[in-house]
């Protein structure tokens, strides 16, 4: 363990921690926009400056010394933050009413704690660059007037999905996220997990039909076999998002494009509401009651007649344990192991 | 599943989702993972990123082929000889565990002989791969101190099914990658929760937890539990009971939340198969292929509109939360099927699924020990076969289910359907990343359309240009069974002879061509073979 002081407090942390590491274990907050607990770090933004034994150094980067003495609020660090910040906000999109991201933005808490006045940045608005945003995923939009350069996008591509559909491109000024060969996202190696909107700070990687849920309900994604953890959220009678269970053992919070977005057949208009008797080759609406004494009486009269075996059940891999476990049990009941389910298929 | 039973005592992942990225080699074959199971795809990636040594077999050049360390692009059908060959190369190397092999496994003499032949020169005339490759492959997967095998389908849906399982777990057996973490032999199951339906006994031969329905000892068991008396008859596999449907010998069936007509193969005889019964129940969310077909269809409601559990394919029993209300009428499937039973006249009382389950603990020794209470914590893993026992991640560690480890000496045979002349091809079956099975589900969301809203045949840019064929021309497929119409694409992802399609599309069902016939042992059918002729439309 080392000990080091910051802001006059002491700390004992492991070796190779950060001082970022050793500050948020006291409670004290240090702004960063580039750094993200899941992935590497970048040291990109510059935003997490911190005076360390007299020198300025990257807090999210700089590893912890014996007897260390950090200062995150010396009159040096307090600069660099804050020029950082009102450099980044000079060519950022400043609609912030109609962004996704308005109060839950990472720009705006940390330009709300390095305190910006609207004389400096008056000085050093320029205009907000004229760059289309790319609207090819259905699902996504990216929003380069929003883009902070933060990498956080790039580093999730790489290091979550691994697929690294994304990088930084062009140089200087012009440096902007780009995919191979600078085409439109869907037409990219994306694979539209939609990891990067998860981590992206400002609103420059947003959900394009966003509707925040009123509450969340913890369950597991029903699409392939890994099972991921999942949080619905749910707004009235509607699921309106889904996101991954960080806590989760299974997926650590990450999830795939049709766990993440493919969940509107649930609230699809075309779902069956009511049970059907086809009559006379038509389907009709039944109630319960008619529909369930039918098959119950076929089903009796089928094993009366031509004895249970003439009765098949198949169950469903898309059903509950419970569900299945009922299912062969009343196939059982009625006489038969006539039971199978699509576990070749 | 019947493959790994044989020889380990229990199918199913033996290890753990989240030890593969310490793995220090990597074996997929069949399996399209960054496809079909991509967050566990990630996990592969990130494993190679901190140096794992990825092998891929795959007729197709499948994503993770981009970052693989041997790629071994097999011949539809050809499993064994290439798998046969990697063991050969070990054992000829001396690349075995033999201390794994003393202590934990039987047959190896048997097996050795039968893999004797099995030189990486007569496998490579045999699958296409080439010698060099399937000898640097045996020894990336035998020098790693633990190596994980993934696989699915790509390795069951043949009629040599089971032995390609048998010569995986050879491969594993022999190099001692069985019973410890980053390691094993795991078969990616396809569905949330196709294991947990597995483990309920949604089979015809097994009550839960894989008891024997012909066991008399588990049947006492059983009717004690039920108070009733129960057929200790095998029943029926699905592909069994569509022939016997046609056959007048099952003359009513209940289909609960599955659409065969897309997902089974010989999708025209499914189809007149379910025509000739006397009665059909479907139970689902939409009106299906399968359940306008019905006599009576019964409305079920969603996954968030219940509470259960879904098991996932590393064995996790995990809870699902009920979000929102049924739609309209719908029911969850529990309530319906306890409705029913009652109308048959059996006197079910269940206020719960967590009632049901703990009827399920009681009777399921690998169960006993879950309960909706522990898993408000989170999932257990099972066997997990006590009030206290923590779950089990990694299976087999010390003994096997069986005892020891059994190698089996398993041989070569061809797929039932070869190309020829009149069926040049071969088709290929599997899924893609934006849909989901027969998109029953996923074709309901736009954007995923967007990404895959038809069927695209691939094929590779020399069998087209023999062909005459373009990207975007329309084709007619023809096997012995059927004919589809599909659009095609151009792509060296598949090799010359080979053609892929995807089974999600009802307008080209991939599966009127596949062919029904089954693994004699897994009674698992060959969708992963058939042989086509491909003609411009």
């Amino acid at each position: 363990m080392v000990t080091l002081y910051v802001d006059d407090l002491a700390v004992s942390v492991e070796k190779g921690s950060t001082i970022l590491d050793a500050a948020r274990k006291l409670g004290i907050y240090i702004p960063t926009l580039c750094y993200h607990p899941d992935l590497t770090t970048f040291g990109g933004c510059r935003v997490c400056m911190v005076e360390a034994n007299g020198k300025l150094v990257t807090a999210c980067r700089a590893p912890v010394e014996e007897g260390m003495v950090v200062r995150t609020d010396s009159s040096a660090a307090r600069q660099v933050q804050r020029t950082v910040v009102e450099l980044t906000l000079s060519n950022h999109n400043g609609d912030c009413l109609t962004c996704v991201k308005d109060s839950r933005c990472k720009l705006q808490e940390v330009a709300n704690y390095v305190g910006i006045t609207p004389e400096r940045m008056a000085m050093l608005r320029s205009a907000v660059p004229e760059v289309e945003v790319d609207e090819s995923n259905p699902f996504f939009k990216l929003d380069r007037t929003r883009c902070i350069l933060c990498g956080i996008c790039v580093r999730t591509c790489q290091e979550i999905n691994g697929v690294a559909a994304i990088d930084f491109g062009f140089r200087g000024h012009k440096t902007t996220v780009v995919t191979i060969g600078n085409k439109g996202l869907a037409e990219s190696r994306c694979e539209s997990c939609g990891e990067c909107l998860e981590r992206c700070p400002t609103g420059a990687l947003a959900r394009k039909d966003y509707e925040q849920p009123s509450r969340e309900v913890k369950s597991v994604c029903p699409y392939c076999g890994v099972g991921c953890g999942i949080y619905l959220g749910v707004r009235g009678d509607r699921v309106v998002s889904v996101r991954g269970d960080k806590d989760s053992p299974v997926n650590s919070g990450q999830l795939c494009v049709k766990g993440r977005f493919g969940y509107h057949f649930i609230n699809h208009p075309d779902r069956l509401t009511a049970p059907l008797i086809k009559r006379d080759g038509v389907f009709v609406e039944a109630s319960w009651d008619e529909a369930l004494d039918l098959v119950a009486a076929r089903f009796l009269e089928t094993a009366k007649h031509y004895g249970p075996d003439a009765l098949a059940g198949i169950s469903s891999a898309r059903c509950t344990t419970e569900e299945n476990y009922l299912f062969q049990k009343l196939l059982r009941f009625l006489g038969t192991n006539n039971i199978d389910h699509c576990a070749r298929l | 599943m019947a493959g790994l039973a044989t020889v380990l005592g229990s199918g199913a992942m033996t290890n753990t989702i989240g030890e593969i990225e310490d793995a220090g080699a990597i074996f997929v074959i069949g399996s399209n993972t960054t496809e079909n199971h991509p967050v566990i795809g990630y996990r592969v990636r990130k494993a190679v990123r901190k140096g794992a040594k990825l092998i891929v077999a795959d007729p197709r050049r499948i994503p993770l082929t981009e970052i693989c360390d041997a790629y071994l692009p097999l011949k539809p059908g050809t499993d064994v000889a290439l798998l046969n060959a990697m063991t050969h190369v070990i054992l000829r190397e001396g690349l075995e565990d033999r201390e794994f092999i003393a202590n934990r496994t039987e047959g190896l003499e048997e097996m050795r002989r039968a893999v004797e032949k099995y030189t990486p020169e007569y496998a490579a005339a045999i699958t296409g791969v080439p010698a060099n490759d399937i000898v640097r492959a045996a020894r990336l997967y035998a020098g790693a101190d633990s190596a994980a095998i993934l696989y699915t389908m790509g390795v069951t849906q043949h009629t040599s099914g089971t032995e390609n399982v048998l010569s995986l777990a050879n491969l594993a057996l022999v190099t001692g990658n069985l019973g410890k973490p980053h390691a094993g032999l795991n078969p990616l199951r396809g569905q949330n929760n196709v294991q947990g339906a597995c483990d309920m006994g949604a089979l015809p031969v097994v009550f839960t937890g894989y008891q024997p329905v012909a066991n008399d000892e588990v049947r006492a068991k059983f009717v004690k539990a039920w108070g009733v008396e129960l057929s200790g008859v095998p029943g029926l596999t699905i592909t069994e009971m569509f022939q016997a449907a046609a056959d007048k010998k099952v003359r009513a069936m209940y289909i609960m939340g599955e659409n065969p007509i897309l997902t089974d193969p010989d999708a025209n005889h499914i189809y007149e198969c379910l025509e000739s019964l006397d009665f059909l129940v479907v139970e689902d969310i939409f009106l299906t292929e399968t359940a306008q077909v019905a006599d009576v269809v019964l409305p079920a409601a969603t996954f968030a509109e219940k509470d259960g559990t879904f098991v996932n394919t590393e064995r996790r029993v995990q809870r699902v939360r009920q979000a929102i209300k049924p739609r309209g009428q719908s029911e969850p499937d529990w309530q319906i099927i306890q409705e029913l039973a009652r109308r048959c006249g059996f006197e079910w009382q269940y206020e719960s699924s967590r009632q049901i389950m703990e009827e399920i603990s009681f009777l399921t020794p690998s169960y006993a020990g879950i309960t909706f209470e522990r898993l408000e914590a989170g999932g257990l893993q099972w066997p997990c076969p006590s009030a206290d026992h923590p779950g089990t991640p990694v299976l087999h560690v010390g003994k096997f289910s069986r005892g020891l480890g059994k190698f089996s000496a398993v041989e070569y045979r061809l797929s039932a359907e070869q190309p020829d002349e009149e069926f040049p091809f071969l088709l290929t079956t599997g899924r893609s990343l934006y849909q989901y099975h027969t998109g029953t589900m996923t074709m309901k969301t736009d954007g995923l359309n967007r990404f895959h809203e038809e069927e695209l045949m691939e094929i590779n840019p020399a069998d087209a240009k023999v062909l005459g064929l373009c990207t975007d021309d329309t084709v007619n497929v023809t096997s012995r069974r059927g004919l589809v119409r599909s659009k095609i694409k151009l792509t060296e992802r598949v090799q010359p002879g080979v053609v892929f399609m995807t089974f999600h599309f009802a307008e080209t069902a991939a599966n009127l061509l596949t062919n029904s016939e089954v693994c004699h042992i897994a009674k698992t059918p060959e969708l992963k073979v058939c042989a086509v002729r491909i003609e411009k439309a």
